[in-house]
């Protein structure tokens, strides 16, 4: 069999997800990290492949034929796709085995979990705070061992943010390396599936077989993809954000935190040099437009006339009002609704295009922060996982969870997150590199040097006992 | 009193000639059972995304250069916002404020003079479903339509009568015939036109306020629809009334215009770049590949100038496939005038158009064959219609037919002459009046031997003959 991976006969497949299973059974009822658990799909046989062996669980706004689709929403509730996304085909052809749809921020809105209509998902490290968002089943599922590796997705710091939170690795490809189709827009030119695992080269592993180009998504990339897997550091040149480190508001752990990532990589052998993104400041504003703005045209189909579900109505005005009233939840309600205001004519200009100007503003801060850098180091959020419920009532606050994840997204970069510590309460503290445009690798390896150095850092610390033995040769 | 003259703006939609839908593989078959050419994509599940078609981009590329437009290497689609059931996604792809052609120009001939005709834009959109109403008291929809590759093709005000309106139009359509771009069917809604008709008084620079004329089904529709529209707006205006901006419509059982909607119903489309489609960057090799195909009027110029008469000539161009089928006759060795006489007398009777493609009864190459036949003596004209019609029946060729039933034109003087003899034998008493000096009676001779030899004696040499001996 492949010898990256350490699966050495089917049965033995079938035994680890049987555990897996086993496993969720026994704890997903205080994590709701799964809105969907397809046991009989997972203990079929897979096809052999890279991925052989490897237990993997989907977020729910990734199209599977046959199995729900649900984007945490009401208005999905029932929705089952006629086809399955291309990450889906890649990783059915890679050999995985799909275990089941994890739990998500209503249609990938939300920073917490907390905005899905089937529950909010805890945090397996402390089970009063939240996983993060959007991905925050896929993340909360890794944490607590409940599979090998999740997909997720991240328009705006999505599968970084609950990674951060949850202590594991969390991988944001650059814009077009893996096909959309499939993947339930939320919006579209910020939207990109990543991957999640408990290391580095497990998360890199995975996004290997789902990368590539896809005729059927003309955003897609054309570019050969490289195996991601990681090397070293030496001589690499690592651009520190002074600014985001010095700004107030941090949690002085975070800080700590990316000060020991940073002296980590210097011990490696790599070069430390300082670099700013001035214009990074204006990436809530910029994204608080552009995201909503496409979210609101990108979520007009659900209209409850082709599928999904939809309120008997007097007529076909009150019908979709009723419908996308039941249907969505407040976070979704308050995006479209903030959407369609910034497209309405006579705003356009003020809002919709001057968000992207700053966007072009901040692909050109990374473009000469490159100049002197290969990836540039930051926190992925300014604070560890909150108290679930603590800022439900502040979309405000919320919002600037994202504030170190956003500049990444609206440039289209890469960029990794990966655990770098706990705070003395256990909770996991995370490191964030970004790298230019297709040099996903850099940002793989530096994030590989610091599991080296500080890690490792596995299940969380509750859901240790009986964990199958990782299958990825880099893992500890 | 004050004179009014009406400004009027048209805008086109044709449905570009492909196979497939313009961002996703589905057929754009006419008339398949409903939601039979449906997918993820043109159904707007959800996670579908759209991929453009090359080949509608092409003939669109076409279109603009046939109307000396500008040509721009880089457009954009965007989406165009609304919800209606028919509309999968809730909005629809198509181009804003970056579409593939620029401004342009289209020279009609009316009475006799030629008219510029400005054309602004050309840009690429997708059609929308169809909603049938009332079956069964619900509202279905049939998503066959959904995605079917349009282009939309904008006037410049530039029109100021019905029949300029009307004379543009047939001047689109037939560009669009010639480019092989849009099959022109004005029935099954490929080709759709509205109209945008306002009126001012004669020199005033400012437009007056306009109304859009909807859903408008054939080319005597739009010139009744704009003169009603005209007439209607000059007397309001005339009785000191205000022509108020709306959506009307055109009624053929009423002849009139009615109002569908009004300025206050209009729609916010919030049209913005699409992001699931990037910039429409032209590659060089499409630029260099898409030539405009010869047009009507070029061929129209060359057919008269080989010796056709204007007329043939129109009648011959008033299909590109006919065009086409002249064209090989000819270039198979036919006299032009003799093959157009030809293919207009008996050919076309049998011709089927079908969208931009023709069916013939016999192919081009065969009729040749048969007019060289003619035009070497072996047989004449009558005989050649008659031999044409069992090509039509059997599918064989003419020299074929015309061995087998032998009926080669007879150029034997020997053999015509027996029968000539014969001929005067039967008929003492006419020949004595021949000689008396009725001589028109030559004709009844001619044709006594003509149907002697069912017609196969070269006409000719009878002549001769019958002159000889009488
Ligand atoms: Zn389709």
């Amino acid at each position: 069999m492949n010898r990256r991976n350490g699966l050495q006969t089917p049965s033995e497949g079938t035994a680890r997800t049987r555990r897996y299973l086993d496993r969720i059974a026994r704890h997903d009822g205080e994590l709701n990290a799964f809105l969907h658990v397809d046991g009989e799909g997972a203990l079929a046989p897979a096809a052999p492949g890279p991925l052989s062996g490897w237990v993997v669980a989907v977020k729910d706004n990734i199209c599977t034929r046959g199995q729900k689709t649900t984007c945490g929403s009401n208005m999905l509730a029932n929705f089952v796709s006629p086809y399955d996304a291309h990450v889906v085909t890649r990783l059915r052809a890679n050999g995985a085995t799909l275990i089941g749809k994890t739990n998500l921020d209503e249609f990938a809105m939300g920073s917490s979990g907390e905005n899905s209509a089937f529950g909010a998902t805890r945090n397996p490290h402390d089970l009063a705070r939240v996983p993060g968002g959007s991905s925050s089943g896929s993340a909360a599922a890794v944490a607590a061992g409940l599979c090998d590796a999740a997909l997720g997705s991240d328009t705006g710091g999505s599968v970084r943010q609950p990674a951060a939170f949850c202590g594991v690795t969390g991988i944001k490809p650059t814009h077009g390396r893996v096909s959309r189709y499939g993947l339930v827009a939320f919006a579209s030119s910020l939207d990109q599936i990543g991957t999640l695992a408990r290391d580095v080269r497990s998360a890199a592993t995975l996004l290997t077989a789902i990368s590539g180009h896809d005729p059927r998504d003309a955003t897609s990339a054309s570019r050969a993809v490289d195996d991601f897997a990681p090397q070293g550091v030496r001589g690499l040149r690592i651009g520190v954000l002074k600014g985001d480190l010095e700004r107030e508001g941090n949690d002085e752990r975070v800080v700590a935190g990316i000060q020991r990532a940073a002296k980590a990589l210097e011990a490696e052998g790599a070069t430390l040099v300082d670099v700013a993104l001035p214009s990074a400041a204006h990436a809530v504003s910029a994204y608080y437009l552009i995201a909503p703005c496409e979210a609101s045209s990108n979520l007009a189909r659900f209209d409850g006339i082709r599928y999904g579900a939809r309120a008997s109505a007097a007529d076909l005005r009150a019908t979709y009002e009723e419908t996308r009233a039941r249907g969505f939840g407040p976070e979704v309600k308050r995006r479209i609704m903030l959407g369609t205001y910034a497209l309405s004519s006579g705003y356009y200009d003020a809002y919709y295009l001057r968000a992207q100007k700053l966007r072009t503003l901040i692909r050109r801060d990374y473009e000469s922060a490159f100049a002197s850098c290969d990836v540039i180091l930051g926190p992925t959020a300014p604070a560890p996982a909150f108290s679930l419920g603590e800022r439900t009532d502040d979309p405000l606050s919320m919002y600037l969870a994202d504030i170190y994840t956003l500049p990444a997204s609206l440039a289209g970069l890469p960029a990794i997150s990966t655990p770098c510590g706990f705070t003395e309460d256990g909770l996991p503290l995370a490191a964030q590199f970004v790298a230019p445009a297709f040099e996903e690798r850099l940002a793989i390896s530096a994030a590989a040097a610091i599991e080296r150095s500080l890690g490792p850092f596995d299940v969380a610390p509750r859901y240790a006992d009986g964990l199958p033995r990782s299958l990825s040769a880099g893992a500890a | 009193m004050t004179e009014y003259e009406a400004v009027i703006g048209l805008e086109v939609h044709g449905q570009l000639n492909t196979r497939t839908k313009m961002f996703c593989g589905c057929s754009t078959a006419f008339g398949a059972p409903p939601n039979t050419h449906v997918c993820p994509v043109c159904l707007g599940m959800p996670g579908a995304l759209p991929v453009p078609n090359r080949r509608a981009i092409e003939l669109a590329v076409r279109v603009g250069r046939a109307l000396d437009c500008e040509l721009f290497a880089t457009s954009q689609f965007a989406r165009k916002n609304y919800f209606y059931p028919d509309l999968a996604k809730g909005y629809q792809i198509s181009q804003f404020e970056l579409p593939l052609n620029g401004k342009g120009e289209l020279t009609v001939e009316l009475d006799g003079s030629p008219l510029a005709i400005g054309i602004t834009r050309i840009h690429l959109e997708e059609d929308a479903a169809k909603n049938m109403h009332g079956v069964g008291g619900e509202t279905l929809v049939d998503f066959n339509r959904a995605g079917v590759p349009l282009m939309e093709v904008v006037s410049e005000p530039d029109l100021r009568t019905a029949a300029q309106a009307e004379a543009y139009l047939k001047k689109l359509r037939e560009v669009f015939l010639f480019c092989g771009a849009n099959d022109g069917n004005l029935e099954e809604g490929s080709f759709r036109c509205d109209a945008n008709v306002s009126i001012r008084p004669v020199g005033q620079a400012r437009f007056g306020t306009r109304v859009e004329l909807k859903n408008i089904n054939s080319f005597r529709f739009v010139r009744l629809a704009i003169e009603f529209e005209i007439a209607r707006q000059t007397a309001l205006i005339a009785a000191g009334g205000e022509v108020v901006q709306e959506t009307r419509t055109y009624s053929d059982a009423r002849n009139e215009t009615i109002s569908m909607r009004g300025k206050e119903e209009a729609h916010d489309y919030r049209y913005f770049p699409d992001p699931d489609l990037p910039p429409l960057v032209l590659p060089e090799e499409m630029l260099a590949r898409v030539t405009v195909p010869e047009q009507a009027d070029a061929i129209r110029a060359r057919f008269v100038a080989s010796g056709l008469s204007s007329g043939a000539a129109m009648v011959l161009t008033s299909h590109p496939a006919f065009a086409r089928y002249t064209d090989t006759v000819i270039a198979a060795g036919a006299n032009a005038k003799t093959a157009a006489n030809f293919i207009q007398a008996e050919v076309l009777r049998h011709a089927r158009t079908d969208g931009l493609e023709a069916t013939f009864p016999v192919p081009a190459e065969r009729v040749a064959e048969l007019l060289a036949l003619v035009a070497d003596g072996t047989i004449n004209g009558k005989i050649a219609k008659d031999v044409f019609s069992q090509m039509v029946t059997s599918r064989r060729p003419p020299a074929a037919i015309i061995e087998e039933q032998g009926l080669a034109q007879v150029t034997d003087r020997g053999a015509i002459a027996q029968v000539v003899d014969q001929v005067l034998s039967d008929n003492p008493s006419q020949v004595a009046k021949y000689r008396e000096g009725k001589t028109n009676l030559l004709g009844f001779f001619v044709g006594q031997v003509m149907k002697a030899t069912q017609g196969q004696a070269n006409p000719k040499v009878v002549n001769e003959l019958l002159r000889e001996r009488l």
